[in-house]
């Protein structure tokens, strides 16, 4: 979808402010949040593509002016919402009114080493040959969909380079709706900057994105 | 999006009690259900906060400044390179590692959100995560190393990685000189996190020793 979290090239910026010895959190509910949402993947059945549609999914005001974390716990507690695992007049009563929905598992103290260091590969195992090889010049699609995409405004529209054949991969744009994981081939694709910036951007920027054989046409 | 918290302006110190009392309301509710497991959150919570971070990253680089078969191999597949130290998992499934070199510069983003090599970085930091840098980087790598306080030659060329798949880039600095003969364990001490992401260098061997 088309929103404020498509960031790349925004012109309204400024200084990258960088924080020295930054702590991992910087309150005891960024740790709980970041906890939760780790979390309740498993009971709550979601995929990542789900939860950064959750996250993106809101009006520019509110994902601008929303820290990180309270974009994380806005979205996770919408995936429990929309699911019935929780209502909202248990988070305001700050107790459960109902009775639990069943949940296939939940994550116990025992799981998380394992479940951390499983992480959730995307690479499937190709089902048809790649269109594109190294080299091939490809322009990224002019699309605008509601929904959820990887492919970031600023790239689309424009010529690029195949510079790397990734893997056959789970795509995003179907996963996130839950119309299951799709996998398609994935490229590295590098553009010019002078091509996506115009003639006074540094001749020597390269800038790359991952893209899926379905944003790219022939160039 | 904006700083953490505590940079926010007077008003957002109820903000910021309605909100932590809300994540506690949560938690609340998701552990009487029985969804959560209050123990597993801790563990989740101490496993980023003291075991996976930029040392890890920091080991990784410093084997390949040591090893060249090592190099070799996390630049021809990170990830299985970077299982061999013990890193992997989550946000770190299929790493690649983007080799900085004389004529080219590496820089790490994520324009889309906040896509980030934990296994080797750890959790990003807010500035990793904030608009000016997700807007910048892709546009004015340069400019963004100014606001860090550094400079490239002209002539280097800048390539910029947008992380927008799951694929997780990281960058190997160079071996800066003065550190021949070093042990691993020591180049690991001067490599930052920053220089991981291509944004800072590893810190000049004469200040470090």
């Amino acid at each position: 979808m088309d929103g404020a979290h498509d960031m790349g090239g925004a012109p309204w910026s400024g200084p990258v402010q960088a924080e020295p010895n930054e702590p991992p959190f910087h309150a005891e509910w960024e740790r709980r949040a970041f906890a939760i949402t780790l979390a309740m993947g498993m009971p709550g059945g979601w995929n990542i593509d789900m939860s950064r549609f959750a996250r993106e999914d809101r009006p520019a005001q509110d994902y601008l002016s929303k820290s990180y974390y309270e974009i994380w716990l806005a979205a996770v507690e919408r995936l429990m919402l929309e699911r019935h695992l929780i209502e909202r007049d248990e988070i305001a009563a700050g107790r459960s009114l109902r009775q639990a929905k069943p949940v296939a598992r939940i994550l116990k103290l025992d799981d998380v080493a394992a479940m951390l260091h499983r992480g959730r590969p995307t690479e499937r195992e190709a089902n048809c040959p790649a269109r594109y090889a190294v080299g091939d010049h490809v322009r990224a699609k002019v699309m605008h969909p509601p929904t959820h995409t990887r492919l970031p405004r600023y790239v689309r529209g424009h010529r690029g380079t195949i510079a790397r054949v990734i893997g056959f991969h789970v795509f995003p744009d179907s996963n996130a709706s839950g119309a299951g994981e799709a996998p398609q081939w994935l490229y590295n694709v590098t553009f010019n900057g002078t091509e996506l910036w115009g003639k006074d951007c540094d001749p020597g920027l390269e800038i790359s994105v991952d893209a899926w054989e379905s944003y790219l046409e022939p160039a | 999006m904006t700083n953490p918290p505590h940079d926010h302006h007077d008003h957002s110190h109820s903000e910021l009690s309605g909100t932590e009392l809300r994540v506690r309301a949560l938690e609340t509710v998701l552990t009487e259900k029985g969804y959560v497991d209050p123990a597993a959150l801790d563990l989740l919570i101490e496993t980023y906060e003291t075991k996976v971070g930029p040392r890890n990253g920091a080991r990784v680089v410093a084997r390949a400044w040591v090893d060249p078969a090592y190099r070799a191999r996390l630049l021809t597949d990170a990830t299985p390179a970077i299982a061999e130290l013990g890193f992997a998992g989550r946000q770190g499934e299929h790493i690649v590692a983007v080799e900085n070199t004389i004529d080219v510069h590496n820089m790490v983003v994520c324009t889309l959100c906040s896509c980030y090599p934990w296994p080797v970085l750890g959790l990003p930091p807010v500035w990793y995560k904030s608009a000016p840098y997700r807007a910048k980087a892709v546009k004015d790598p340069r400019g963004v190393l100014a606001d860090f306080g550094f400079e490239l030659p002209k002539g280097t060329k800048i390539r910029v990685w947008d992380s927008t798949s799951e694929i997780r880039y990281f960058v190997l600095p160079m071996r800066p000189k003065g550190a021949e003969g070093w042990s691993e364990e020591r180049l690991a001490e001067i490599v930052t996190r920053d220089s991981m992401i291509g944004t800072g260098l590893p810190k000049v061997p004469h200040e470090a020793a």
